[in-house]
């Protein structure tokens, strides 16, 4: 029985257990339910993930009815691989959380802050896994309300406007979606993504404009939601004053499941069912992409917080992403997709090791970071991997990112890409540089002359996190392949 | 040795060092138990490496594949001959240069010796894998290995003039490879659809003149470590380090990683047959011909030793960018001969100079009148080593300018014969007034020399070993000699 309902409970574990933190609220017991939602997560969609590789596309019927009239859960390759990274990374976190929050998070709070998170993952989870569109924007509000709640516990009363700043933006950018949807829905009378694929021809050329209208729509509200540049200007302030963690598993997973949601809306909507390519969409995402590697970046050099630099390094990154999906061949899409993964691993090590220096330092300036090096040596070392992997060194994950990239520009002809993608790197050599120059080259403040590294709770998420980002470096068979395989299926399918 | 395949040699060549940087933190409190472990995994390193030697004269490839990254990214190793011989002359080094080390960084007191020994390590292992590196991906990646490794040993000091060197080393070396050194390599797999090493090249037939000559500077310039001018400036910044680290990383490990690579990429990616039709020697030989003179003009000028030095370094290193731009058989073989040879001087006159301070706090080249009575030992290796960067019998420095010579004449390069001749001349003028300074010019009444003797023992032992294997190879270059004549393939 469960293994057929797996696709259901992928969403409904984490969504039920969060009511029951309620019941209780006790720190410690929202913790156990958190942590045990989370592993029950990731077992279920790593089962998924291997259903989908034998069997093919999943397609669940939810409560019986069957699509297109009610709403269908599908799982490929492409989705399965969002779960799992999306699932993986909650389930790695989650027991770093457990001191952290402690330290962040007044005590009253947690609880509700355990059921915010298992509400942000149910929401997460749902976007990836719904077929139908408009649960999709259900999905999508519960995970960006309870982002919001998450936001705004931070530590400093900053976070509030953060929070606020964020809440307007993403309802504007829900509105969009919606918008869109509806506009799809008027062309063709479904809210079912592979049946609205089938019936869209239909409407093409003759409703043209309304079709266009429709993935501009969809287009700007889900790139609201992923940080897009020029789109971005929520994300450095929610991220530099959530609560570490929550910056952590945000910049790890949320804009993630965006980029999927655009990914799903411009390959396997609109792009199996117009020519895509008649339309400047690809020009516009490249020119943006190219735009965020490289203001982002340089903003990122000159910031003094390194959470806020961390923040503009993430919309730096999403162009590396988004660059993917402008490139939209196999070699290019193979990029972006395992750059999914790979920045994931990256900022959730970035964000956690800062989280961890925070707890022991009290502060995540640049300044305050003077000798920490000496002081918190291994959480350097993690966050020293990381770092080198945002670069692209060769032997971590970031550089598997970045030859697909390049090799998918090549693959166009595009010479000039190959050196933006490159000197866009360089950038980020600096700003990683500088914070790694002060960690360990100067002297230790007077103030953190107790700091050690933090417990082994947080300690070893870290170290894991590092781990793979090494690991992924030279054994790509679970993302480059996985990419590799949907990047495949998702070019095809453009007509 | 014989027990285990060539094939697991290569590994354990590649894998020793590492090992040893890992053993060697559990020692941090033993210092002698800490060098143990150092000379141990130099000897190691050094038997797997010889044990290969072997078989890859008979004519044999070890390999050792390790992983596939992703289609045309494969982390491999193959044993070619110019890979066995740079291996061979690193591998060699580093067990003299780590007894030199024991008696430099005690004799000097340094601070934080755990973690030099433990990067130390590291380069060594990120040289082999650049050495016996099957495709240009293994290169790239141990060459930026190799990058990162060095860099904690050029701020060895800590202090202002160390982070700047650092950041200066850092940023030209990473710079130079992330962006111009990855696209050529993107481009070559774009071009030929394989990384991997092969006789004869890759690129034949598959790019027109034009593409193989940006892709050619685009590798020159993006190997930083060769230190082509104008991007040799990390290279006299470095110099801060300690004198071990000058001696082996920058006159051996990494200043030959760097031009070994451009051999390599010339011979094995190109084709030396591709770039010849293709036209590519003049421009080839006027950057190099530039780099050799002008490097040596400012070598000329400099008073302080270890700069004078690491000019001439810069000089000697495009000597053998000169030999592949001459783009004849012979001159390759002066090339690869070049790598050999001036290794084993530079690191002699290396050794000379950290002798110089650890005894008597010299530094630079006006203090040194009369030192050569004072540290005969000392004096007399350097004036060895002097001779062999002028190119003079009987030292090995000879063979290699003498075979390049030889292929610049063969092919009528007559640039190439006149920067040899001239700089040979240079050469002269900025190593004989020390010699001569030293043994001929008294001693002043005041000052550190007057009390000065010899360096500790380990500092003596190794620079005169290395001065004898100068001259030495004169007189035997056989092993050297077949390896460079089978890069070829006579």
């Amino acid at each position: 029985m469960i293994v057929e309902n797996l696709a259901a409970l992928q969403v409904v574990v984490p969504l039920i257990a969060a009511p029951l933190i309620v019941l209780v609220r006790r720190g410690a017991f929202a913790w156990a339910m958190a942590m045990a939602a989370s592993a029950a997560s990731l077992a279920i969609a790593v089962a998924l993930l291997l259903q989908v590789r034998d069997v093919g596309v999943i397609s669940y019927a939810f409560g019986s009815w069957a699509p297109p009239w009610g709403i269908e859960y599908r799982v490929d390759v492409l989705n399965a691989f969002v779960l799992v990274l999306v699932s993986a990374i909650g389930a790695v976190m989650v027991p770093f959380a457990r001191r952290s929050v402690a330290f962040e998070v007044q005590d009253w709070r947690q609880a509700w802050f355990y059921c915010m998170y298992l509400l942000c993952l149910a929401g997460l989870l749902g976007i990836a896994i719904t077929g139908d569109a408009f649960n999709a924007f259900v999905f999508l509000e519960i995970s960006s309300l309870s982002t919001y709640v998450l936001i705004a516990l931070g530590p400093d009363r900053r976070a509030l406007l953060a929070a606020f700043q964020y809440l307007i933006m993403g309802t504007i950018g829900a509105t969009f979606y919606v918008i869109g949807i509806g506009l799809l829905y008027l062309l063709t009378g479904t809210l079912n993504m592979v049946d609205m694929a089938d019936r869209l021809p239909q409407a093409w050329p003759s409703q043209a404009q309304t079709v266009v209208a429709a993935l501009a729509f969809v287009t700007v509200g889900v790139s609201l939601k992923l940080a897009l540049f020029p789109l971005h200007v929520w994300l450095p302030n929610a991220y530099a004053y959530a609560p570490s963690w929550v910056t952590a598993f945000l910049s790890a997973t949320a804009t993630k499941v965006a980029i999927y949601l655009l990914i799903r809306f411009y390959f396997s909507v609109f792009g199996v069912a117009i020519d895509v390519n008649a339309l400047p969409i690809s020009e516009i995402i490249i020119a943006l992409s190219l735009a965020a590697m490289f203001i982002a970046s340089a903003i990122a050099v000159f910031e003094t917080n390194v959470k806020r630099m961390l923040a503009y390094s993430s919309v730096a990154q999403i162009g590396y992403i988004t660059l993917g999906i402008g490139l939209a061949n196999q070699a290019g899409l193979t990029g972006g997709l395992v750059h999914i993964v790979n920045h994931a691993l990256m900022k959730a090590a970035l964000f956690l090791a800062l989280g961890a220096i925070f707890l022991r330092a009290g502060t995540v300036t640049l300044d305050g970071l003077a000798g920490i090096g000496r002081r918190m040596p291994l959480t350097m070392a993690a966050f020293t991997i990381a770092g080198f992997g945002l670069v692209g060194t060769p032997g971590t994950a970031g550089f598997v990112s970045k030859w697909y990239l390049a090799v998918g520009a090549l693959d166009k002809g595009w010479w000039v890409l190959v050196f933006l993608i490159v000197a866009s790197s360089l950038i980020t050599f600096i700003y990683v540089g500088r914070v790694l120059e002060v960690a360990y080259l100067r002297e230790p403040a007077p103030e953190i002359a107790q700091a050690d590294d933090p417990p082994l709770t947080m300690l070893l998420p870290l170290l894991a996190l590092a781990a793979a980002i090494v690991y992924f470096g030279f054994e790509t068979q679970w993302t480059a392949g996985i990419a590799s395989t949907a990047a495949k299926v998702l070019v095809e399918g453009l007509r | 040795m014989t027990a285990v395949s060539p094939d697991g040699l290569v590994a354990v060549a590649v894998a020793a060092p590492f090992v040893g940087a890992l053993v060697i933190p559990i020692f941090h409190e033993r210092p002698n138990l800490r060098e143990a472990v150092t000379l141990a995994t130099a000897a190691v390193l050094f038997l797997a490496v010889l044990g290969a030697l072997g078989p890859v004269l008979d004519g044999g490839r070890p390999q050792a594949e390790i992983i596939n990254v992703a289609p045309g990214l494969e982390l491999a190793f193959r044993v070619e001959p110019l890979g066995m011989l740079f291996a061979l002359v690193a591998s060699a080094l580093w067990i003299v240069n780590s007894i030199y080390s024991i008696g430099y960084m005690r004799g000097n007191n340094e601070p934080r010796q755990t973690s030099y020994y433990v990067c130390f390590a590291v380069a060594l292992g990120s040289t082999m894998g650049v050495a016996f590196a099957k495709n240009l991906f293994t290169l790239f990646l141990f060459y930026e290995a190799l990058t990162l490794s060095t860099y904690p040993l050029v701020i060895h000091r800590r202090n202002a003039e160390a982070i700047r060197a650092g950041r200066l080393y850092l940023t030209l070396l990473l710079g130079t490879s992330l962006v111009l050194f990855l696209p050529a390599i993107l481009a070559t797999y774009a071009l030929a659809g394989t990384l991997d090493f092969r006789p004869g090249g890759i690129l034949a037939g598959k790019a027109s003149s034009a593409t193989v000559g940006i892709l050619l500077a685009l590798y020159l310039f993006g190997i930083g470590k060769a230190a082509v001018m104008p991007l040799h400036f990390w290279l006299p910044a470095a110099m801060v380090a300690p004198t071990p680290v000058s001696a082996l990383l920058h006159a051996v490990a990494v200043v030959k990683a760097g031009v070994f690579a451009i051999v390599k990429v010339s011979v094995m990616t190109f084709g030396i047959d591709t770039l010849a039709v293709l036209g590519q020697s003049p421009w080839l030989t006027a950057v190099a011909a530039t780099t050799v003179l002008a490097a040596s003009l400012v070598a000329l000028r400099q008073d302080n030793l270890k700069r004078r030095l690491a000019y001439s370094t810069v000089s000697q290193l495009s000597y053998v960018v000169l030999g592949v731009a001459i783009l004849a058989p012979i001159s390759l073989v002066g090339a690869a001969m070049h790598i050999a040879t001036h290794a084993v001087s530079k690191i002699t006159l290396f050794f000379a100079a950290g002798s110089l301070y650890t005894a008597a706090h010299l530094t630079e080249v006006s203090q040194l009148d009369g030192i050569g009575r004072r540290m005969p030992w000392t004096m007399g290796a350097f004036a060895i080593g002097s001779l062999a960067m002028i190119g003079l019998p009987p030292t090995a420095g000879f063979l290699g300018k003498w075979l390049m010579l030889t292929g610049a004449m063969e092919t009528a390069n007559w640039l190439a014969v006149g920067v040899i001749v001239a700089s040979t001349v240079l050469n002269a003028g900025y190593f004989l007034p020390i010699v001569f300074r030293a043994f001929f010019r008294p001693l002043p009444a005041h000052g550190h020399a007057h009390k000065a003797g010899e360096a500790p023992w380990p500092i003596v032992v190794a620079l005169t070993a290395t001065a004898a294997g100068s001259v030495a190879l004169f007189f035997a270059p056989q092993i050297p000699f077949t390896l460079a004549q089978l890069m070829i393939g006579r």
